[in-house]
């Protein structure tokens, strides 16, 4: 079986971040990127997968610059054997539409049994580019997944999805599908030194948009939104402050229990 | 192409929370947009459902009768698809929710719409324009739509509040030939994940411990805590997913929804699903070693500290 697993690297905003100048995004020098929580989970249930088959291939795709390079490499140590990488120089402000217009154009090519992606990514918070992508491939989806049980003979999956409030809902989809991957599905390993070691040797391809046929226009034209301002929430009824030292904060919390529950 | 298409959401016979939160977010959006302001219900039961959306500022209910029981996503995605082309809004609205994140983004991608999820609010300054958190709610991102004449938002539940007061809405049946083949997902079952012995859901007063606990270890360390203050104990989602705590004790979209007199939060950075489950708590306190902790924006105190050392000071001050 083929899988692809379609992941992001994430920012995780330094303490004291500004904004770019521009004030439409934070200036990437105050970041740190990981790989998307989510996306691990998704990268786990593909390996999964992989190894409970006869044959099988992970083909692990991202969008993102070269700090991306890092993350990929993090992927093929963890068991997929194969990476891509979409980017060029455009795609700094790219929204959810048109990342998932460009992951969607590498699936076509790969032509994989299943396409796992995260739920959502923790920065972004989406929740959309999954789906999306099915909509754009013409593909069965199932969102929010906790559980896949695959039966490549019978071409179908049977998979858990989470609702809210503690329900869940067990359907079997047709595939090829793609499943959005909740955190908690599994136990994402550890890469061992060696795979670590291994994973420089397997292949990393670069592609750009026009090499995946989408020509400026066309990546101009898939871009469904534009962030014109990002700015600090405005503080609505700002929490009291509890000051002073760990006793004394101990102090006043015994005290609003006293009053509230006591 | 004028007004604004709200979904509705129903599940297992009951239109869901978010739909009257939605049309009251359409309310004021056909103010600068212009009407009509139109609700479409999907689902087996949805002419039977209908009424219950008849609320002040609907001018109509447009129900289409899916041929599947149960939620559907590719009936969904059809039923939206007929929908946006019989009503011919200018806006679409939908919750931030499980079923619709599981058909929306895929009718915007193939439909070309402008595209937003998670909306804290839509507004309409000449065109629509949406607010959305960035970066886990750290920021707020003004989100805008040019070249499209047709947006699609996802709202996020408890944003605003819902609509009330009795409408007079018209209430019309929209015939949409599914194409079934498209239909590839077989309902099989609902599982409700079991209560435990311990509900948190009637408790006065939870103890609550997320991420920031960092290790297993230290979870003994909180149950004692939990039990010395006479709390019961509460967790956020990363401590189900690492299998510390059985999900009976989660709070927030996914797990359980809570409504104790007294809650006191300990490492927990307050990622809005978590925020779902714990808002209307009567009181909220907060310890968090990080001072951009979201959860200090729903906390009504809060103590910027490191947990351990005001969790070992309690316990030294009830032992």
């Amino acid at each position: 079986m083929k899988v692809v697993v379609c992941v992001k690297q994430v920012a995780q905003l330094d303490e004291d971040f500004e904004l770019r100048d521009d004030g439409r995004d934070v200036d990437p020098d105050c970041v740190e990127w990981d790989l998307n929580e989510w996306d691990a989970f998704a990268l786990e249930a593909a390996v999964r997968l992989g190894e409970s088959a006869a044959e099988a291939e992970i083909v692990v795709v991202t969008v993102g610059d070269d700090e991306a390079e890092e993350r990929l490499r993090a992927c093929l140590a963890k068991g997929a054997d194969r990476a891509v990488r979409v980017w060029d120089g455009g795609l700094v402000d790219a929204d959810v539409m048109l990342v998932a217009r460009l992951l969607a154009a590498v699936v076509e090519r790969e032509a994989p049994d299943l396409v796992l992606c995260g739920v959502q990514s923790s920065d972004g918070v989406s929740g959309a580019t999954g789906v999306a992508m099915a909509g754009f491939l013409g593909l069965p989806r199932v969102a929010v997944v906790t559980g896949i049980d695959y039966d490549a003979s019978a071409r179908t999956a049977t998979v858990e999805r989470e609702l809210e409030g503690g329900l869940v809902e067990r359907l079997r989809v047709r595939t090829p599908a793609l499943l959005t991957v909740q955190t908690g599905i599994n136990e994402p390993r550890y890469a061992s030194r060696r795979a670590i070691k291994q994973a420089r040797e397997k292949p990393l391809e670069e592609l750009t948009p026009a090499d995946l046929g989408l020509d400026a226009e066309a990546v101009a034209r898939t871009v469904a939104s534009r962030v014109t301002a990002m700015d600090h929430p405005p503080k609505g009824d700002a929490a009291e402050l509890i000051e002073g030292g760990p006793d004394e904060v101990a102090a006043r919390i015994l005290a609003i229990v006293e009053e509230r529950v006591g | 192409m004028s007004g604004v298409l709200v979904v509705a959401e129903a599940r297992r016979g009951a239109v869901r929370d978010i739909s009257l939160e939605l049309v009251a977010a359409a309310g004021s959006l056909v103010r600068g947009a212009g009407g009509p302001l139109v609700v479409g219900l999907v689902g087996a039961d949805a002419e039977e459902l209908a009424p219950r959306l008849d609320v002040a500022g609907v001018d109509e209910i447009v129900t289409v009768r899916s041929p599947r029981e149960h939620f559907e996503a590719h009936v969904a995605e059809q039923a939206l698809e007929a929908l946006v082309a019989d009503v011919e809004p200018a806006v679409v609205l939908l919750g931030h929710t499980i079923d619709a994140l599981g058909y929306a983004p895929a009718l915007a991608a193939r439909a070309g719409l402008g595209f937003a999820s998670d909306a804290w609010s839509v507004q309409w300054d000449g065109m629509p324009v949406v607010r959305r958190g960035a970066y886990g709610d750290r920021l707020v991102a003004r989100v805008e739509f040019p070249g499209r004449d047709r947006v699609l938002v996802l709202m996020r539940s408890g944003a605003v509040e819902p609509a009330a007061g009795a409408g007079s809405a018209r209430v019309r049946a929209l015939d949409v030939a599914f194409d079934e083949a498209a239909i590839a997902t077989e309902h099989l079952g609902y599982r409700e994940v079991e209560r435990g012995d311990v509900d948190i859901t009637q408790a006065e007063f939870l103890l609550s411990v997320g991420r920031g606990i960092g290790d297993k270890s230290n979870l003994s360390q909180f149950e004692e805590l939990a039990e010395a203050l006479g709390a019961t104990l509460a967790v956020s989602r990363p401590i189900v997913d690492a299998g510390w705590m059985p999900s009976t004790r989660q709070v927030g979209q996914s797990g359980l929804t809570v409504k104790p007199k007294l809650y006191l939060a300990f490492g927990i950075s307050g990622a809005v699903q978590h925020l779902a489950g714990m808002r209307k708590a009567e009181t909220i306190i907060a310890v968090n070693s990080d001072p951009e902790a979201p959860i200090f924006n729903v906390a009504h105190y809060g103590a910027v500290a490191d947990l351990f050392d005001v969790a070992e000071a309690l316990s030294a001050r009830e032992a």
